[in-house]
């Protein structure tokens, strides 16, 4: 390995002074003046109704209140993936809480006032609820147009159904395969929908000036792609891009719920309504529960063929995603898992059926994990209990199917080099998976679970980053790019790959969160690939401005450019130990030359990166043939799980997780990810239970009826495990870790339950109380000694 | 409205208020301090901590003209001559991811310290357990100031 000076040391974090001393400005503390509006929304009272028309007049007579919109505005559709929404609902609403009109106000009392004044008269229309119901001959049809929605290439809807996407993958000779198999196992699991509870709701302000210039300032992971949704929605107006301004202040936690465009884009369009003044629009916790995005709920039917030595010869794995309302961001969920829900394990014949459906519950879409947490509750569930009924070890099991460099992915594709092996045994090891252990206490009993896990960024295949790098006269250096530092620690690590690349403290090298006007490009901040994809394009902009630096000093020194080298912000000479140019003497006023004259200027820089060997052209019958993900990050992880056989109540003694980041660019950071991920991982099984009425109303968008975990429930101990295997083409071998901690934490509490007391929980969440009406209604009458 | 007298950072201020006007939105929208922040409304998440005569509440559940005659105190006048040792600590154990939580979690700690500069780690969790945060799984939080009573 290369000694770095930078790079794999736990630099401090470059925003933390900021984060500390209550500095730091989120988009909600940002100062617009006097002539700052409010809006408030009207929401939909019904899951599925005909609007038959709405009575705005009350509402316009409140003093204060300025103008009101509806959907007549706006009568076009957007979304990332598939063209599937409205601003505001038009004929008809599709769930509970959606916005059907925003009313804009001097004050937020008025606007308040305002919108509940507005009257909606509703035809309502059947609900469909349930995903299972959804997909029946008979069921009500959501989007009945859906054969004319457009949406990206690798998208298969089904018309005159509640299907958005089909994703399918066939690999081998299932029928085979399964004949050849010493064993069949089948099983169906369920996980419902999750909130993100970022503590920050979503925010957005819009202004639309009297020259038609819209600048937004929104709390968002995606900067340029909202410019863009913004500037193709407005389109009929004559807006262009760059009549379209973005600005992102600190995030104040995202996970997925600030990707693409939710309730911003209501801010940007009621603004050219209403010219001349910035307007905003804050959520209230409520809405933030069930007026962004949801974690998709799915059903999972596994099929799994087994030889007696534990080997798995075939997996048919079909997934029933209740999508929501609209999947513009929800149904690429869908097609990521079906493309990866064989698992990080060597399967030759796989078959998966992925299916979108959608219901009448709120909108899903993007949440840290992106549908693997889902479909690996499962499948990890599932191969523990094939390990049982072989009378395999568990963790020999993964040991003998787990995937390898070079091993055939679902799609044809071939696996990137990885530690998955080496993080199977590290945490065997620190777990002592071979060691049982009971509790002191009476009543009390401790079980073991692991699990492995793998995600690659789901993203098209085109997805790609770009950095503006500029020196000031000090030597100090500004990075501007347009990822989203949502606590990750971006802007640190990019920093650091600057610094590394260039030989400059990361603490001189500051790097924001942009505004799209001045930074340059970027997809968006999600799937975990900013640190690898903008890692790129700021590594080869750091490259840039050297190569420029060395070729000025070659030129006007006469030395060769290839003696030449930076070290602590001086350009140094192999040949001439005496040689040295401070980087400040020149870095914007050039070097002066014998004559008098200068050459050289500013050194500024640019790079970019875009993956160039993705391509999601396949068959779309078994998804053969293209190269849709870039790479997977793999891990593995256990804990030790003790349960209060009279309460169901539940205690993680101890939680082991290893991940292979390839290159680590900064350990604090990346063990920050782990311990942080796999908490909101424990809490999807433990605490978080979202509960609907059979009107698909919400009953629980709250902290005190959605729990979240406190500092007292946390695990006693979680040790995080960083191995190292290089990714070829990452900034010095990096890759992704960010969304993966959470992932194996469903299936490891799972396996730890069953092996304590033999009784398997096949549905999500898993409480104490639900624990506890499973051991009351288990047969086994020795739980004890198990 | 009503005129009330506080002192808020050290400084005696003067305000006109509503009956029904909340403290957090006082705070934020007429003093112009935006570290107290609102995540729930409802007293759940602990976003809007401050402190109050020596003591840490929830400033979306007080109204402003409850307040007369204290004394408050936010992040931006605990950081007024430069950093506490507790935030250095959080900020060289790279504590805070999104940082939103931040300010009432370092007041409720700053409370804590006050009252017991030695706390164990099961008083640290209880303390800040009235503090939602949803990034850093809590640890890192803890150590920082576990660092402190060392």
């Amino acid at each position: 390995m290369e000694n770095y000076k930078y790079i794999g040391q736990s630099v401090q974090k470059i925003d933390g002074k900021e984060k500390v001393t209550g500095a730091a400005l989120y988009t909600d503390d940002l100062e617009f003046g006097p002539d700052l509006l409010y809006a408030e929304i009207v929401e939909s009272t019904h899951a599925h109704a005909f609007i038959k028309n709405i009575d705005t007049s009350r509402a316009e007579e409140i003093p204060d209140v300025l103008a009101v919109v509806t959907g007549k505005d706006f009568p076009f559709k957007f979304g990332l993936y598939m063209k599937d929404r409205f601003i505001f609902a038009q004929d008809r609403v599709r769930f509970y809480g959606e916005q059907v009109a925003a009313v804009i106000a001097r004050t937020p009392k008025a606007a308040k006032l305002g919108a509940k004044n507005i009257r909606v008269n509703y035809q309502p229309i059947d609900a469909v609820i349930k995903q299972l119901d959804s997909i029946k001959e008979d069921a009500e049809l959501l989007h009945p147009d859906l054969e004319n929605y457009v949406h990206v290439p690798w998208f298969f809807p089904k018309d005159k159904t509640n299907i958005a996407h089909h994703r399918k993958i066939r690999k081998g000779d299932m029928d085979k395969a399964f004949s050849e198999a010493d064993h069949i196992f089948e099983e169906q699991y369920e996980v419902p929908r999750y909130s993100h509870c970022a503590i920050e709701p979503h925010a957005a302000v819009a202004k639309f000036d009297l020259s038609g210039r819209l600048t937004v300032w929104a709390s968002s992971q995606s900067p340029h792609t909202q410019r863009h949704i913004f500037a193709e929605a407005l389109s009929f107006m004559g807006i262009r891009h760059n009549d379209v301004r973005v600005i992102a202040p600190h995030v104040g936690g995202g996970f997925g719920s600030k990707a693409g465009v939710t309730m911003e884009i209501i801010a940007a369009a009621i603004a050219t309504k209403y010219p001349g003044h910035p307007i905003k629009i804050i959520w209230n916790r409520e809405r933030e529960f069930f007026n962004t995005y949801q974690r998709p709920g799915v059903i999972t039917k596994l099929k799994m063929g087994v030889k007696n030595d534990g080997t798995i010869t075939a997996l048919k794995h079909e997934l029933f995603w209740d999508a929501g309302a609209y999947v513009e961001y929800a149904a690429n969920v869908v097609n990521a898992v079906g493309l990866s829900a064989m698992g990080p394990y060597k399967v030759d014949n796989v078959q998966i059926d992925s299916y979108c459906i959608y219901t009448n519950l709120p909108p899903t879409g993007p949440y840290r994990g992106f549908g693997y947490s889902e479909f690996l509750f499962g499948l990890e569930s599932l191969i523990t209990q094939v390990a049982h009924k072989l009378n395999i070890d568990p963790v020999k099991i993964r040991r003998i199917n787990a995937i390898k460099e070079g091993d055939t992915l679902a799609y044809g594709a071939h696996m990137n080099p990885n530690g998955l092996h080496q993080c199977i045994d590290k945490v065997a090891k620190e777990i002592e998976w071979d060691k049982k252990e009971s509790s002191p206490h009476k009543n009390k009993v401790i079980g073991k679970g692991f699990s492995l896990f793998w995600k690659a960024p789901a993203m098209p295949p085109n997805a790609s980053s770009a950095c503006f790098l500029k020196f000031n006269e000090d030597a100090s250096i500004n990075i501007l790019v347009s990822g989203m530092d949502i606590g990750q620690g971006y802007l640190t690590v990019m920093a650091q790959i600057a610094g590394e690349i260039l030989s400059i403290n990361p603490n001189k090298i500051r790097v924001e969160n942009p505004d799209t006007d001045r930074n340059p490009y970027e997809w968006q901040t999600v799937a975990s690939h900013i640190t690898w994809s903008c890692g790129n394009a700021v590594k080869n902009a750091a490259l840039n401005a050297k190569n420029q630096i060395l070729e000025l000093v070659a030129r006007c020194k006469y030395l060769p450019i290839d003696t030449l080298f930076l070290e602590d912000e001086k350009v140094k000479c192999t040949t001439k130990a005496n040689f040295e140019l401070d980087l400040k003497d020149f870095i914007i006023t050039g070097l002066q030359m014998e004559d008098g004259t200068f050459k050289g200027g500013p050194i500024i820089a640019s790079g970019t990166f875009m993956p160039q060997f993705t391509s999601t052209k396949a068959n779309p019958e078994t998804g053969q043939g293209g190269h849709p993900n870039v790479h997977y990050t793999v891990g593995a992880a256990a804990l030790k799980l003790e349960i209060d056989t009279e309460t169901g109540k539940m205690k993680i003694l101890k939680a082991v997780e290893a991940i292979d980041g390839g290159k680590i660019l900064n350990p604090s950071l990346a063990k920050g990810q782990i311990i942080g991920g796999l908490l909101q991982g424990i809490s999807t099984v433990l605490y978080e239970d979202m509960r609907f009425d059979h009107r698909g109303k919400m009953l629980n968008p709250n902290f005190t009826d959605y729990k979240i975990p406190t500092a007292l429930d946390i695990p006693d101990e979680i040790v995080p495990i960083l191995v190292e295997v290089a990714q070829p083409d990452g900034p010095f071998g990096a890759r992704g870790i960010g969304e993966h901690p959470m992932i194996p934490a469903a299936p490891m509490i799972a396996n730890a339950i069953e092996d304590a007391l033999g009784i398997r929980i096949k549905s999500m969440p898993i409480t104490a109380e639900k624990l506890c009406l499973a051991i009351l209604n288990s047969s086994k009458t020795n739980i004890n000694n198990k | 409205m009503k005129k009330i007298n506080f002192i808020l950072n050290g400084e005696k201020r003067q305000i006109y208020v509503e009956a029904s006007d909340i403290l957090l939105e006082v705070l934020r929208q007429k003093m112009g301090l935006t570290s107290p922040k609102c995540g729930c409304d409802n007293g759940d998440c602990g976003a809007c901590t401050i402190i109050l005569n020596g003591k840490s509440v929830r400033s979306c559940l007080i109204f402003a003209i409850e307040i007369d005659g204290m004394e408050i105190l936010t992040v931006e006048g605990l950081s007024k001559n430069g950093m506490t040792p507790l935030q250095e600590s959080l900020l060289t154990h790279n504590s805070f991811q999104c940082g939103y939580c931040a300010p009432g979690m370092i007041l409720s700690a700053t409370e804590l310290l006050k009252v017991n500069p030695k706390p164990s780690v099961e008083e640290i969790k209880e303390c800040i357990a009235g503090n939602l945060c949803r990034c850093t799984g809590y640890q890192p939080i803890i150590d920082a100031i576990t660092d402190l009573t060392k």
